[in-house]
């Protein structure tokens, strides 16, 4: 693989040279007789060479590997496949058999021959163990044949693939050669290509997005074919459970996520703002030059970082002085947990967006309020606090979709209980955490039990997206207009 | 319009506040302590989390060794007698674990201590990784059979602990993994200078053990695994954003697909990162079959994850640049390509590069959406990256596993030890993130210009 990259890069660089030559030569070796530089003619004809021939493999890789598999899937004998209890698994079977072979070949174990007859009666298992590959299970004829193959089509599939891409490599290469004059535009061509390229690179903000929202909706309805999606919006129960008979109700879980959410902004919220208004309106500048800086490592530190804080300071100290002398409970993840200390994560995110609102506000509305003889306190309640309350309002609702979409600090501080209920010291469980719950480990990917988690994610998407439109719609319509 | 009305307010001092006034100076005052109380609030929140995780994690840069001479006894290691490795491997660790045992029996024999105990509770104060240890050290050197070796090996987890203060007599006693007679054997054994605590290196370059070993767990293979992803995000995201932050600074027109891309920007840039982890999981490994938890795939994910960061930064930077510097080149004949290409961005790259770190450093730190990618799973081998099988791409083969995933697998353990392991290895993942904030902030200051 990677050597077809080096040789691409080789035919680039030559092509880069031969072009810079050739429009040399054709200007009679004085520069001033070229429509361009001569490095445009040079880049002119690598581009040419290189852009389609990688566009060529980049497609080819993606699409070889699903093309050779719908092949091999489509040649095994149907009554095989209907004794199969999971078509995937099989898929994967000979998708590693195939591969094990490979490897055999490449460690010298077997040699290409004996590797294209090797028959299901012969210890296979064995043989390949003995190379360093271990098989799940043993093989059987019909897998065998699928990955001879798979390994067969796969092995057509790069040759053609090797000689497509070199013969676009040969062609660009030949074509931006043979155009190569001192009338050619040169640098209008690459600054083209050039232009060309940085549109791709910003249009993939708008590829991502689609593909997020695609893979989501895709598998999000493979759900909603198996499990009711009254069932999932409005169930009160969650108990997964593999046998079948799931009962998957988003409402505990959504419940979980708003009530650790509440508690981490009630504690963010008014520490961060008034963090805000004291280094905007009070510290000197020597205090704010200190302070400022340390509030913001807490939002440089990893979220895996306050999570294992949740987990072995917060939650046990909570649980020995709060939560088991006032009998509220005694499990040392719980919703108090995951909020304080969502809430210690999300102090900056407050305060340096209230810092800059406040900030912008400006002096001369203090001025006059002061003029008017009002205190400084009085000033911030009455003068700046209305002036910044848009933006403050948007800083908050940012904060909640950080909180809602946070991870790592609910699966290490709140507990995998899925539960309804109002004592903050009990564990209870959130969306995101249930993702990942059902996602870590072996899936089997047709069942409603792991495919949940992609309609999950999807409602986590929907409510962090509308939020975060919420806050800019906002902070737009009621900014204020000073100048 | 002759009187004035006579003013019915009380006479007040100048030089006594009255009620209202002390009011309002008492509601100043408290607003002021409020301010201060939250700022403090915030700076005590930092040092309890970073006196925590530092109070539990420093002592796994500590580790206990015991050295004693182990007889290395060719009837049980090399029954053969022909020094030949491959069937020297035959004996498997567990072959190893009575001669190694049965040597520190002898030893404390010979210097006539009483160790109180049975030759197999003397045998569990070693850690499962001691035998593993000696074997590997025979087989790569078969000559060392039939001598006797002064051998440094681990203490096994409990005993460890004890020496950093976890594991107390008390606790022994309702333990069934350790009992206070071999605690105080280790104190002996201590103070003869046999045992020894000191600073492990194994921490930072031996690979992840076992759950019943946590003495032998090292964070080699994450480092290597996070170092891994970090090259792929730093080869994608810098020159993506690079080049998405140009168009849309320097030629975008004012359309409806602008607008559409910059929306979609700001938007990523809020999506929660197990969304981008669900996007790898359902994109890259179950459509596009990469492998699960191949350092690629990880790369990928935490890619997109970035770009939105880079994105920002570097367009904050491109604009800060004067209009300028522009119209001079310009006026010089250059195109705008040119202009853009040759001055302004060499001028925005200190910029850039303080907003790529920083992306990075944040990248570094992520967790959850390398787990859904499958990067729990446990890695012991030092994965062979750079091997290409014959159909896949560097960096695509083998399993991997990130430093906060580390984290993440070890808090998942039951063995107490694995919280001490745990923290050591954010103390790690600190010392990166801060040496990679440094070094923004040090370019930043630099070269930053003011204009």
């Amino acid at each position: 693989m990677l050597w077809i990259l080096i040789a691409l890069i080789f035919l680039g660089s030559l092509g880069y040279v031969l072009g810079r030559q050739r429009a040399m030569a054709s200007a009679g070796g004085d520069r001033r007789e070229l429509h361009s530089l001569p490095n445009y003619y040079g880049l002119n004809v690598t581009l040419l060479t290189l852009v389609p021939a990688l566009l060529v493999l980049g497609l080819w890789l993606i699409i070889q590997p699903i093309a050779v598999e719908r092949m091999v899937e489509r040649q095994i004998p149907n009554p095989y496949m209907e004794q199969v209890e999971n078509p995937t698994l099989l898929m994967t079977e000979i998708r590693r058999l195939a591969l094990g072979i490979d490897t055999a070949i490449e460690r010298g174990f077997l040699n290409a021959e004996d590797a294209s007859n090797l028959a299901s009666d012969s210890d296979i298992r064995a043989q390949l163990a003995e190379a360093g590959v271990a098989l799940g299970a043993d093989v059987s004829e019909t897998v065998l044949l699928a990955a001879q193959s798979f390994r067969a089509l796969n092995a057509t599939g790069n040759t053609w693939m090797l000689i497509t891409v070199f013969a676009l490599a040969f062609a660009g290469l030949a074509y931006a050669y043979a155009r190569t004059h001192k009338d050619l535009r040169a640098r209008n061509r690459v600054e083209y290509a050039i232009l060309s390229i940085l549109v791709v690179a910003s249009s993939l903000a708008i590829l991502t997005t689609v593909g997020i929202v695609l893979s989501m909706l895709w598998d999000t309805r493979n759900f909603f074919q198996l499990y009711p999606w009254q069932d999932f919006f409005f169930g009160l129960e969650w108990r997964p459970s593999f046998e079948g008979g799931s009962e998957l109700g988003l409402i505990p879980l959504l419940w979980g996520t708003l009530y650790i959410s509440l508690i981490a902004l009630l504690v963010a919220v008014p520490i961060g703002l008034f963090a805000a208004i004291y280094m905007a309106e009070y510290a000197t500048k020597r205090v704010r030059s200190v302070a400022k800086p340390l509030i913001e490592v807490l939002a440089g530190i990893p979220t895996i970082v306050y999570g294992l804080f949740a987990l072995i300071t917060v939650g046990p100290m909570l649980r020995d002085y709060f939560a088991q002398p006032l009998g509220l409970g005694d499990s040392s993840s719980s919703v108090m947990t995951a909020g304080i200390v969502m809430g210690i994560m999300l102090i900056p995110f407050v305060s340096s967006l209230s810092d800059d609102i406040i900030n912008s506000v400006p002096q001369s509305l203090r001025d006059g309020s002061y003029g008017l003889g009002a205190t400084q306190s009085e000033t911030v309640k009455q003068v700046i606090l209305p002036a910044a309350l848009p933006g403050i309002v948007g800083a908050v609702l940012l904060a909640a979709s950080r909180a809602i979409g946070e991870t790592m600090i609910v699966v290490l501080g709140a507990g995998a209980a899925a539960r309804l209920d109002l004592n903050p010291f009990e564990a209870m469980t959130t969306v995101t955490v249930k993702i990942v719950g059902q996602l870590t480990g072996d899936t089997d990917f047709s069942s409603p039990e792991a495919l949940v988690a992609f309609a999950l994610g999807l409602t986590l998407f929907v409510i962090t997206l509308a939020l975060n439109i919420f806050a800019l719609y906002i902070v737009r319509k009621y900014r204020e207009q000073y100048d | 319009m002759t009187d004035m009305p006579i003013s019915t307010a009380p006479k007040r001092s100048l030089y006594a506040q009255d009620a209202r006034t002390k009011k309002r100076n008492r509601a100043e005052t408290r607003f002021r302590v409020y301010g201060m109380a939250a700022v403090i609030t915030g700076i005590i929140a930092l040092i309890v989390l970073l006196t925590s995780i530092l109070g539990n994690g420093l002592s796994a840069f500590q580790q206990t060794y015991i050295s004693y001479p182990i007889t290395l006894s060719e009837d049980r290691l090399d029954p053969e007698g022909n020094r030949d490795p491959a069937e020297m491997a035959a004996v498997t660790t567990f072959g190893y674990l009575p001669v190694i045992a049965m040597s520190l029996q002898q030893h404390l024999e010979a210097e006539g201590i009483d160790p109180g105990m049975g030759g197999r509770e003397l045998a569990a104060m070693l850690s499962e990784e001691a035998p593993a240890q000696i074997r590997a050290m025979v087989l790569a050197n078969p000559e060392l059979v039939g001598t006797t070796i002064d051998a440094e090996i681990l203490v096994g987890g409990r005993i460890d602990g004890f020496f950093k203060g976890r594991v107390t007599m008390e606790s022994a006693e309702r333990d069934r993994n350790v009992s206070p007679a071999q605690l105080v054997l280790a104190q002996q054994l201590a103070e003869l200078g046999m045992m020894e605590t000191r600073f492990n290196w194994d921490f930072i370059t031996w690979p992840d053990a076992s759950g019943s070993r946590p003495e032998a767990a090292g964070l080699g293979v994450a480092i290597i695994g996070s170092f891994y992803m970090m090259l792929v995000v730093l080869a994608l995201a810098l020159p993506i954003g690079v080049a998405a932050s140009i168009y849309l600074e320097e030629f975008a027109p004012k359309n409806r697909l602008t607008d559409l891309i910059e929306v979609n920007i700001s938007n990523l840039a809020a999506v929660p990162s197990i969304v981008f982890g669900i996007l790898g999981l359902a994109v890259f490994i179950n459509f596009m079959n990469f492998n699960q938890s191949s350092p690629l795939v990880g790369g990928l994910v935490l890619t997109l994850m970035t770009l939105p960061t880079i994105i920002i930064a570097t367009r904050a930077s491109l604009r800060a640049v004067p209009p300028s510097i522009r119209q001079a080149a310009l006026g010089l004949g250059a195109s705008k390509m040119q202009s853009i290409f040759h001055h302004v961005l060499p001028l925005a790259m200190p910029g850039i590069l303080t907003g790529t770190i920083i992306g990075l450093a944040q990248a570094l730190g992520e967790t959850a959406p390398l787990l859904l990618i499958g990067m729990v799973a446990f890695v012991r081998e030092y994965p062979d990256f750079l091997s290409t099988h014959s159909n896949t791409f560097p960096l695509m083969g083998d399993g991997a596993t990130a430093l906060p995933v580390q984290v993440y697998s070890w808090t998942q353990r039951s063995d107490p030890a694995f919280v001490e392991r745990a923290s050591g290895a954010i103390i790690v993942l600190l010392v990166f993130l801060l040496m990679m904030n440094l070094i923004a902030i040090l370019l930043r200051r630099r070269f930053e210009r003011r204009w």
